[in-house]
Parts: structure tokens; sequence; C-alpha cells
């Protein structure tokens, strides 16, 4: 069974429920995806398959070694490749290179995990980033948005490994744990789900179920 | 077309009448009572229409034992089963606010006549 599918988030919305509730939901452009390279206990160790998420790219950005690869598996080039493991024990014949994977993998109110990458925040601070409180803005605090103390004097005499410190934030990968499907939409390959999803409208995110 | 875009469009209703901040309306909303439903009207003044699209709301006031009450409906939502147009009212502004502030023959609404 592939308990994947690779997407796009194309943005949020709400959908009105017939209860008249109104719910907010991400819509992802959800596959369809080809399996461009089946990997199996014995050659690599381990069941997975290689999924890419078909979209047009133009050749003359497909470099040589990465065309022989989607040549191999009779897939079109794409630009979002990832892995996906298998799970439960078919033969061979499951998952094949070359096979489409497509958004009916999901029920409605399944959970899901998404995976993505966050947006970028850049170099934060102590605040933005590990929500600490800072100072008085006024009546002379002049202790506004700094971290204040990181450690003790002569003993341990070093700050401890671990402590929360100014430095990037977000662009880095992010999974959203329990988020419910809401709905699919199996002409147009869309997914709906509830609540936020991690990453930019545009950005590719992993679905997976559990 | 955008697929958000298309998302939404797709939920607007077109099946309200046109009506205006300072109309009176009469709103037939569908109430769940367990597994029963039942329509209960909420009759009063318009004094405002709010957002654009599916996320469009309109506020309903009426004068209930003496009490002004105001209700914000979603204008897309299923919960209203219909909306009816009782009198139009001539105001010079979108938003009504004001009436608040005033009662009794003050807070009266002119017809329009046309």
């Amino acid at each position: 069974m592939i308990d994947g599918l690779l997407g796009k988030k194309l943005g949020m919305t709400q959908v009105l429920t017939d209860d008249g509730l109104s719910v907010p939901v991400t819509v992802i452009q959800a596959g369809p995806c080809v399996i461009v390279q089946r990997k199996t206990v014995e050659k690599d160790g381990y069941d997975a398959v290689q999924l890419g998420f078909v979209e047009f790219v133009k050749g003359k950005n497909v470099t040589r070694p990465m065309a022989g690869h989607f040549k191999k598996a009779g897939a079109a080039p794409v630009r979002f490749l990832r892995e996906v493991r298998l799970t439960g024990e078919d033969g061979d014949d499951a998952a094949r290179a070359g096979d489409r994977v497509q958004v009916d993998i999901f029920k409605n109110d399944e959970r899901v995990r998404i995976t993505g990458t966050s947006k970028g925040r850049g170099y934060a601070g102590v605040i933005k980033r590990h929500g600490f409180r800072g100072g008085r803005a006024t009546h002379g605090s002049m202790f506004h948005r700094a971290p204040g103390a990181i450690g003790q004097s002569a003993s341990p005499s070093r700050v401890l490994k671990g402590t929360r410190m100014p430095g990037q934030l977000g662009n880095a990968r992010a999974t959203a744990r329990g988020i419910a499907v809401h709905g699919i939409d199996e002409e147009k390959n869309l997914l709906f789900v509830r609540g936020a999803v991690p990453g930019p409208t545009g950005g590719y995110v992993v679905i997976r179920k559990g | 077309m955008n697929v958000i875009d298309t998302i939404e469009r797709e939920q607007v209703r077109d099946d309200h009448p046109a009506f205006k901040p300072g109309d009176t309306i009469k709103v037939h909303v569908k109430i769940r009572e367990g597994d029963k439903q039942r329509i209960q009207v909420f009759e009063g003044v318009c004094i405002a229409r709010k957002h654009g699209g599916v996320r469009e709301t309109f506020t309903v006031r009426k004068i209930s034992f003496g009490h002004g009450v105001e209700r914000v409906f979603p204008l897309h939502s299923k919960v209203i089963d219909r909306i009816e147009l009782v009198r139009r009212g001539r105001v010079r502004r979108g938003k009504l606010y004001y009436v608040r502030a005033l009662r009794g023959k003050a807070a009266r609404i002119k017809e329009l006549k046309r």
C-alpha cells in the first residue's frame, strides 16, 4: 500500500457545510504522482517508492543524469521527488515504476500528516523564535526584547547546550500531524484538509496517512 | 481561473433578493433541535453588509421587548432558508450603526419611494 502522496499548497479558504458551519480549509493540489523508482528490501534494504509530483518541466531544466533516471521509469520529468515507505506485505506487483498514484487513496475525515518547508522568517530574536516575554517598553526599563540571562557564573561558567537564543527561524522542514481530510476532488486532484499546513502558497508538501 | 476563487464562487448563493442596509427584511433561519428541524423568522432592519464573496455577512437589528437585538448572518450560509424583502428604506450611509444610539421615533427609517 502506498500511504503517501506529493502535493502543492494552493492556499486557504472556507467551506460552508449543510449544518451552517464555515470550515477553514487548505486546498492542496494532490497529485497525480508517478512512481519514478521502486526500492526493494533485496536491493536497497527497505521497501519504498520514489514518487514524483506530475508537473510540466522544461526539457532544458532537466539535467542529463536526472533525465536518465526518469527515462528508466518511463515517466515524464518532474520537479519534486520524495520517497514514501510501503506498508503491508503486497507483492512486487503492488507498485511498479511508472504507475500512477491519485488522491483517491485518502478518505473523508481520515487523519494525515503533512510535511512541508515552513515560511522563512530569517534571523529572528528570542521573542518571535521562542515566545519569550521581553521587558517593559517604557518607564526607562532599558530591557526590551533581549534574551536576558543565559546562564550562571562560576559554576558552570559556560552556556548550556540547547539554550534558546536568536537564530534562523522557519525555512525548515515542518510536519503538521493529525490534520483531518475534509474532502477530495478526484477529477481535479484536489485535497481539502481542515486547518493550516506548513509553508507558503505554492510550496510543495508530502501528505502521509497516520 | 484560480482554483481557490472557483471553490469560493461555487458556494455563493444567488437565490436571495437584492437588499441593502436600511431595508426591512425577514430572515427565515433553519434551527435544529435534536434531529428535528424548524424554521424561525427573524425580522428587522438590515444595518450593515460586510465583506465580499462567500465571506459576506449582514447584520439585522430589531427591537425585542424593549431591547435592541442584533444578529449577524453569513449571507451564503445554508442556515438561511430564505430571505424576504419587506420594505425598502431610504438611507444615506452604507453602515447604519448610528441607529443603535437612537430609539423610538428617531430610529425610524423612511420608506424608499420610486
